[in-house]
């Protein structure tokens, strides 16, 4: 498909017309050569978006979603390059399950679909699974999550031996022991009596990984942090030279903890909801350099597995179709952070710390773009969401940022209709 | 005036004079129970359902006769014996009671907001007889109306409580509805059963038993749950009643006459010694009967409510 987009603003570039030619970005050609000509009025393109941090619940739990209605939502939310966790059914512990992943991606065609494998077998935190299988089959990552890599020894091992194969090790940082609870521990959840979660029990599992990887000179990647307590250390050991790297979620600089005073569990995810102080470091730590990626930890829930009392409704809300437009109001728009730094953050170091090559938008590259409405605000409707999920709690809000147009390897994934 | 709400979902969702009226209300209700005649007509042709997924004795009975002294029709459900038991959903199966045009839904839950998570989904009043580790407000209102029995004003007076902070949800609604009329509240326990953030509450937190219940006007003692000491809470119940219970040479720190309470069932000679639990101070005894009379005041009020509106 030729595709010409006229009159756009594209990053970076003094440029305001795109060819795109078998996939890539290419040389003008003729308007009478082209399957279709759009004009973007002004509008903005960036790279695509990669999320390294997804969940897409295939196989295994497709009445939450599928890989196609996960990537079709990952499409309309700007995203070209996704990166699903381990934590389905069967596991994604063996090269079968990452190939299984990869075939229903390309068959769906919404997106560039990276598995990242498990650690152990089953996610069991015992036995190592088979990465350089994995890494072979097309898995790009390895990481236990939804659980931290069991034990210190456990941790050593994976680091090690991923390390033959240079696949980076995500993880997910908890400690257990403490973490028996549904919310943030502190006023609030004491105030309405849910067990409370420290954020002594992310810091510590954070210590232990910063410690592993300076004593072993290997990198770990952070998922997810949400404390300041977090930030604060992977700053110091980034400036110490260990080879650390991170990523947050737009929950985590956009809501605290005080939402959950009326038990909505759209407001349920792990890591929970912090403190005010805590979003701040959020902030500061995407502003400074020492937060590499935004992620969307996209979690869809089916409504049964939410509509229940809060402690026992399933962690975690879905992001795709948020995730861009939330970065741009409440970081770009507040003036703390550029639009190249957000796109930094989501899609060039996420690309960089998985080695996928993705984000370039000159000639000869795959033109995988979105083109976002930066100028006027639309107000985020949950019920014209692609995923299954309906569990977010930003329906409603007021947003700029709106990607309306989504192109991977030349071919238009999403489209808004005007 | 009357109640805002149509639901009685917690202390926190009340103003201090919907508070008062819920005690002005009480006190008539006690009239009627402690007369002759138990039998008043303000819940005739009404149904209330008490649908309890915890154990109760006190809450429940309470309950029961509060609404069969007001001539509805009542009935009760528990979690073993119903439809629960089957893996029906707490949606489903107050949906399920609500459509047997049910009035008045009293629902016990081990879940913090589940009160809160059904109400919205129902026409029936909700009343909260207790939600997980969150409030338990009938009886907090009880406590409240047999300190007001007594004090007849909250203005300056001192209560303290000890025990199992961390768990309680008799120690929430009290801290949120005694700080609302204008009381202070201290609390003690064990640094492992003491939340944090409890201060900012309106609780202070105390050093020790002494210093809580130090020139307190009430003083109440909270039951263990013995079960916890093997979640190393506490050590063992001996080193408990030592340094966390209530003894007589505490309670004599207390103001002189200062009312001693508990919210029952108590485990005797852990929080409070026996001697402490009969004491002339103690008002345990009268609490239950101030149960079902706060009940009743509750009832009748959400009942007038419903016909308002």
């Amino acid at each position: 498909m030729n595709i010409i987009l006229k009159n756009c603003k594209v990053l970076n570039k003094n440029v305001s017309t795109l060819y795109i030619k078998d996939g890539v970005f290419c040389d003008a050609f003729d308007d009478k050569d082209a399957d279709r000509t759009v004009d973007l009025e002004g509008k903005t393109v960036i790279p695509g978006l990669v999320d390294m941090h997804c969940h897409l619940r295939e196989p295994g739990y497709e009445y939450r979603e599928t890989i196609a209605t996960g990537t079709a939502s990952a499409a309309k939310g700007g995203f070209t390059s996704v990166c699903p966790m381990p934590n389905t059914n069967p596991v994604c512990d063996n090269a079968a399950v990452v190939s299984g992943i990869l075939k229903k991606a390309k068959d769906a065609g919404f997106a560039r679909v990276y598995p990242i494998g498990a650690a152990s077998k089953g996610l069991q935190g015992k036995e190592l699974a088979e990465m350089g299988l994995m890494k072979e089959a097309g898995a790009v990552a390895i990481s236990d999550d939804g659980k931290p890599i069991a034990t210190a020894e456990l941790l050593r091992k994976v680091l090690e031996y991923t390390s033959d194969f240079d696949l980076p090790v995500l993880n997910h940082c908890e400690e257990m022991t403490l973490a028996d609870g549904a919310m943030n521990e502190g006023a609030v959840s004491t105030s309405i009596g849910i067990r409370g979660i420290p954020t002594a029990a992310e810091d510590i599992m954070i210590a232990r990984d910063i410690i592993m990887a300076e004593y072993l000179g290997l990198p770990i990647h952070i998922c997810h942090v949400s404390t300041k307590g977090g930030v604060r250390m992977i700053r110091d050991a980034k400036a110490r030279g260990v080879k650390v790297t991170c990523e947050t979620c737009p929950h985590y600089f956009t809501l605290t903890e005080d939402k959950c005073i009326d038990y909505d569990s759209n407001y349920k995810m792990n890591p929970p909801l912090r403190k005010e102080e805590d979003r701040l470091a959020i902030i500061e730590g995407l502003k400074d350099g020492t937060i590499d990626c935004i992620v969307t930890d996209h979690a869809p829930h089916h409504q049964d597995e939410k509509c229940v009392e809060f402690s026992l409704a399933n962690n975690g809300i879905v992001g795709f179709e948020t995730a861009f437009a939330l970065g741009y109001t409440y970081l770009v728009k507040e003036n703390i952070i550029t639009l190249e730094k957000l796109i930094e953050l989501m899609c060039y170091n996420p690309s960089r710390i998985l080695k996928l090559g993705r984000g370039g938008l000159d000639i000869g590259d795959d033109a995988d773009l979105a083109v976002v409405d930066i100028d006027n605000e639309f107000i985020f409707d949950k019920n014209t969401m692609l995923t299954k999920g309906r569990n977010t709690p930003y329906d409603g809000y007021k947003l700029y940022g709106e990607p309306v147009l989504t192109i991977m390897g030349g071919n238009i994934t999403y489209e808004k209709l005007c | 005036m009357g109640l805002k709400n149509k639901d009685l979902l917690g202390l926190r969702q009340l103003t201090a004079d919907e508070i008062m009226e819920i005690l002005e209300t009480a006190k008539m209700m006690k009239m009627v129970l402690m007369s002759g005649n138990k039998k008043t007509s303000h819940l005739q042709g009404k149904s209330v359902i008490t649908l309890f997924y915890e154990n109760s004795t006190r809450t429940r009975l309470s309950f029961e006769l509060a609404s069969k002294y007001m001539g509805s029709s009542s009935a009760n459900i528990s979690a073993t014996g119903s439809s629960v038991a089957k893996g029906e959903s707490l949606l489903d199966t107050a949906r399920t009671i609500d459509m047997m045009a049910t009035d008045i839904i009293i629902m016990r839950h081990s879940q913090s907001g589940a009160p809160h998570f059904i109400a919205p989904h129902l026409n029936a009043s909700i009343v909260n007889a207790g939600d997980g580790m969150n409030e338990h407000p009938t009886q907090a209102l009880l406590d409240m109306f047999t300190m007001y029995e007594k004090w007849g004003d909250f203005a300056g007076k001192n209560i303290a409580i000890c025990g199992d902070i961390y768990h309680s949800r008799v120690v929430r609604s009290n801290a949120i509805g005694l700080n609302k009329l204008g009381a202070n509240v201290s609390v003690y326990g064990p640094r492992t059963m003491m939340p944090i953030g409890i201060d900012q509450m309106g609780c202070r937190i105390a050093d020790s038993v002494e210093d809580a219940v130090k020139g307190a006007d009430a003083v109440m003692g909270l039951r263990v749950q013995l079960e916890r000491q093997h979640k190393s809470l506490f050590p063992s119940v001996a080193e408990y009643s030592q340094f966390y219970g209530i003894s007589p040479e505490m309670l004599a720190k207390a103001k002189d006459g200062a009312l001693l309470m508990h919210p029952g069932p108590c485990n005797h000679g852990v929080e409070l010694p026996t001697c402490v639990y009969d004491c002339d101070q103690s008002v345990i005894n009268e609490q239950v009967t101030n149960g079902v009379a706060v009940r009743m005041a509750v009832l009748y009020l959400l009942n007038a409510r419903r016909n308002n509106v």
